[in-house]
């Protein structure tokens, strides 16, 4: 039976096409089976992160109208055997999408997979409240920036009030995962800092994520961080998160400020 | 910094730029007629059908576009002799 986790923000841009990549990577790599849903109606993005564009046959929207099944429309990565993309429809039309259909697709993953990663959509409206609807757990992508907490928090008001769960009485279980932490910003002061979020959101932190030209490195060739770059810091970051995610009990380090031996002289930062 | 990086480095930024254009090029020309793998794609299976009966599990559909020619390949589950009708 698997984990459905949401990994949503509000805000668009702040990192969580990124990380439902990395995280589902990290978490294939560790042996589970995890299926990834990209949520995105109309702006599908997932699949080109992943390097899966070339080969969209169908997606969400034509297994829950019947079109295909759902072993048609998984595309399996051709890196990871137990990692799988389920497409969103590049659709115009908003709503495609109903609830008994992503419903009945959730169900159906559950049964296969260990985990199912739902990439959300920005903003607070239907395409993201279908995405977290049927969470077991939510990953909050958060950038250290004000109006990013800001959105998070609107999202965590939704995810206790508008999905199933919460419903019935239970709540998801909420992380926040920290993206795009720039430690030189940090350490002069002039960046929002982790205890401050965590504070101002109370809700326990997945990790943190530095800044990193390897993300778009990444990006460029469609393969998740994870995979392109191991040794990178936010491939490491992204590996330790998806084991805090299974439970384990990994220690957060806080990213340090990299320079180069040049740069240090000259009292630069690496960019 | 590794020279195997200082090489990676280079060389992301033309993959993406393949990809996109690859990517970019069917999505326009698919924004106003239907695609045309589709097309096959559904003559294909509706001329199967005619045939034999196979459930949709059985039939595996993979493609891969690629910039000047894309493969589509369609996998068959047919049940054999009792099963089918004479092909
Ligand atoms: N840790 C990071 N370091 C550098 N760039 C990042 C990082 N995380 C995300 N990005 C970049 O930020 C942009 C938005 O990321 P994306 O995952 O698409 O956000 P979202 O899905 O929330 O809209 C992309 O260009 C991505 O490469
Ligand atoms: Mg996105």
């Amino acid at each position: 039976m698997a984990k459905v986790v949401v990994v949503t923000s509000g805000k668009g841009g702040v990192g969580k096409t990124t990380s439902t990549a990395a995280l589902g990577a990290a978490l294939a790599q560790s042996g589970k089976r995890v299926a990834l849903i990209d949520f995105d109606v109309g702006l599908r993005n997932l699949d080109l992160v992943m390097g899966a564009e070339r080969r969209v046959v169908f997606d969400l929207v034509n297994v829950t109208q019947g079109v295909a099944k759902l072993s048609q429309a998984l595309i399996r990565d051709k890196r990871l055997e137990s990692l799988f993309l389920l497409p969103a429809s590049q659709t115009r039309d908003k709503d495609a999408l109903t609830e008994e259909g992503v419903a009945s697709v959730i169900a159906r993953l559950r049964e296969k997979f260990d985990y199912v990663l739902c990439d959300s959509p920005a903003g607070i409206e239907r395409g993201a409240q279908l995405a977290m609807r049927f969470a077991d757990e939510a990953v909050i992508v958060t950038n250290p920036e004000v109006s990013s907490v800001r959105d998070s928090d609107r999202i965590i008001g939704l995810l206790d009030s508008k999905t199933l769960k919460a419903e019935q009485g239970e709540s998801v279980t909420k992380h926040i995962l920290v993206t795009r932490y720039d430690a030189a910003r940090a350490s002069r002061g002039e960046m929002l800092s982790i205890d401050d979020v965590l504070e101002i959101l109370s809700t326990p932190l997945l990790g943190i994520i530095p800044e990193s030209q390897g993300v778009l490195r990444a990006s460029n060739v469609g393969s998740p961080v994870t995979l392109n770059e191991p040794t990178n810091a936010a491939a490491r970051a992204y590996v330790d998160a998806a084991r805090r995610l299974q439970g384990e009990d990994v220690p957060v380090v806080l990213p340090v400020e990299k320079r180069g031996l040049l740069n240090r002289l000259l009292g630069r930062r690496v960019a | 910094m590794s020279l195997f990086d200082l090489f990676k480095r280079r060389r992301s930024a033309p993959v993406a730029r393949e990809r996109l254009q690859v990517l970019l090029a069917y999505e326009r020309k698919n924004r106003n007629q239907p695609d045309l793998v589709a097309v096959l794609r559904e003559e294909i299976m509706a001329v199967i059908a005619k045939h034999v009966q196979v459930s949709q599990e059985d039939v595996r559909i993979t493609m891969d576009r690629g910039d000047t020619t894309s493969t589509l390949e369609i996998d068959i589950h047919i049940p054999n002799a009792s099963g089918a009708a004479a092909l």
